[in-house]
């Protein structure tokens, strides 16, 4: 944008720097504090790593780290398959009407408050394990469904554009020379939109590490994710091994946040790896 | 290219059209999608208003939806919370989002990638680290009271429920309008110097007008998980505080309570998607492309 002068610069530079610093003096203290030797809030009384060691202790905080990870593994890979195909379906959809209605039904979790997606889920599966006496009907499987169900819109979101930018005169010579219209898929179409499917597959993993709303309305007590757990032992008052796990959960996303920056830069799909999907979702869906 | 192969060409395209779109793939691939979604949102949504709109024997009434006067106070109190905190965060966002817009290109790239990275680590997370912060015998707190103050604990005041609302969602209020503002085009801002406007007027006559769509979907973005948040209140409010999202989900650790806990979602869903509707009808959009 245009020019500024000077003075202009630098409040505007300190506004940013002032703005920035408050986003980060919490989760900064909280990193901090981790290390603290006495479990006290209030100062520093000294480097310990003894909150890290009490936590890796905890046999529990790894069963929940290994729920997490197989959940967002799966949850992202059923997620991808289902929203790459559908992605095509709904490019090359012809009917109008279906395709708004398909396109709509997908954008309500998305502007859906979490809790009510959650709450609607809930409802769901405790009526459907009625129906069929089913004694427990949350769990594994109920989260699986409620992140695939969630991760889907930003699998979609991601795909179609790659679809929309392709040169249709690609897929008409495949046609021309022979290919069916599957065999052009897998052989021509395919390969030019995985930029779009990885960055949605990576987006549908992270959102399910995050997820905590929605979760905590469709798990049970036997199957528990890091975010769920981390809630229930911060229920009544602060606990030390806690900062510890969240400031490693904070820098393992730092981490994976700019190696999908990095990846990104160097592939033009980067626009759709952020997290402002959501915002530019918002933005889009109005329309 | 003469006139012929001109047509050649068009004939070419569409029949190879037709047959991709015909083709068993193409019919089918969105099937899978189709019945996930039906399945997985449309149904339990229609559960959720099944629920609202029935008692424990599974009859009619209208018990439910006539009880929620009892949580007007609620509902009243939430509204109020979460519109402050969407206003805090357009006051403290836009000139953010604007001087953000202003920095040179590779600046620009830094500074988004800082505003995104908390976006990435867990509301939960850190809505905890504000609670350390301002917890009784926490930093602030200590440092007040090395000051000589009085020793007060934040935690369980409106304004700290407040402060976590903003701390948690001010990203996703600069961001949208961070986006609008650096897509104007530049020529309407020297168009703007050169008809004698100042920067100020500037500002007030071009940047904010072209600038209303971000603002809007800002809004969104904060006020709807604002309004519906439970644990930001009960990190922060120290549970004085009874927030539409506390309210529901207490309703749901107790099977006797679920059709009230639907009756609440069901009119909060349905407040929220008409004023999301009515704030629509005010922003004229930026055209960019829809996903259809």
């Amino acid at each position: 944008m245009f020019k500024m002068n000077k003075t202009k610069n630098v409040i505007s530079g300190a506004y940013i720097f002032i703005v920035m610093l408050l986003l980060y003096a919490p989760i900064l203290v909280l990193v901090i504090f981790s290390f603290n030797e006495s479990g006290n809030l209030g100062n520093f009384s000294g480097f310990s790593l003894k909150w890290y060691s009490e936590l890796f202790k905890d046999a529990t905080a790894f069963t929940a780290l290994k729920n997490t990870l197989i959940l967002a593994v799966e949850s992202s890979a059923l997620a991808t398959v289902i929203g790459t195909f559908a992605a095509l379906g709904i490019y090359r959809m012809q009917n109008k009407l279906v395709k708004s209605l398909v396109t709509t039904a997908t954008n309500v979790p998305m502007m859906n408050p979490d809790i009510v997606t959650g709450v609607s889920m809930m409802l769901f599966f405790v009526a459907v394990a009625g129906i069929f006496n089913f004694p427990n009907a949350l769990g594994q499987g109920t989260m699986l469904i409620a992140h695939t169900t969630f991760n889907l819109p930003y699998v979609i979101l991601s795909v179609l554009p790659r679809f929309k930018q392709m040169d249709k005169s690609l897929t008409e010579a495949a046609l021309d020379l022979g290919c069916t219209p599957s065999k052009a898929f897998f052989k021509v179409e395919l390969p030019f939109i995985v930029p779009g499917i990885v960055s949605g597959a990576m987006l549908g993993f992270t959102l399910s590490l995050d997820d905590f709303v929605i979760s905590h309305f469709v798990s049970s007590p036997d199957f528990q994710t890091l975010p769920l757990y981390i809630y229930n032992q911060t229920a009544h008052n602060v606990k030390f091994s806690m900062y510890a796990l969240c400031s490693i959960i904070i820098a393992v996303i730092l981490l994976l946040m700019l190696a999908i920056n990095f990846i990104g830069a160097r592939s033009d799909a980067k626009r759709t790896f952020g997290k402002n999907i959501k915002a530019e979702k918002r933005n889009l869906a109005k329309h | 290219m003469n006139g012929n192969a001109k047509v050649r060409k068009k004939v070419l395209a569409a029949s190879s059209k037709s047959t991709i779109e015909r083709s068993w793939l193409a019919r089918i691939a969105a099937y899978p999608h189709i019945i996930w979604s039906l399945l997985f949102i449309v149904v339990p949504l229609m559960f959720v208003a099944y629920f609202a709109f029935t008692d424990m024997n599974g009859g009619f009434t209208l018990e439910n939806i006539k009880n929620l006067s009892n949580y007007g106070e609620t509902f009243v109190l939430s509204l109020f919370f979460s519109l402050i905190a969407t206003v805090i965060c357009i006051i403290i966002g836009y000139p953010l989002a604007y001087f953000l817009a202003r920095q040179s290109p590779k600046r620009q790239k830094i500074l988004v990638l800082l505003l995104m990275l908390p976006m990435w680590i867990s509301l939960l997370i850190r809505t905890y680290s504000l609670m350390a912060l301002l917890d009784n015998g926490g930093i602030i707190s200590t440092f007040l009271v090395s000051l000589g103050f009085e020793k007060l604990s934040f935690i369980g005041t409106g304004g700290a429920v407040i402060l976590g609302m903003v701390y948690d969602y001010l990203p996703y209020m600069v961001l949208p309008i961070y986006t609008t503002i650096s897509k104007i085009d530049n020529r309407y801002l020297e168009a703007a110097s050169d008809l004698g406007c100042n920067s100020l007027q500037t500002i007030k006559n071009v940047v904010f007008p072209l600038s209303v769509p971000g603002i809007i979907s800002g809004i969104t973005m904060v006020f709807v998980p604002s309004i519906s948040t439970f644990y930001i209140s009960q990190k922060l409010g120290g549970g004085s505080f009874d927030l539409i999202g506390d309210t529901i989900e207490r309703q749901f650790q107790n099977k006797m309570t679920y059709h009230t806990g639907a009756a609440i979602s069901l009119v909060m869903m349905i407040l929220i998607i008409i004023s999301i509707a009515i704030m629509n009808k005010f922003s004229d959009g930026d055209g960019g492309d829809i996903i259809v």
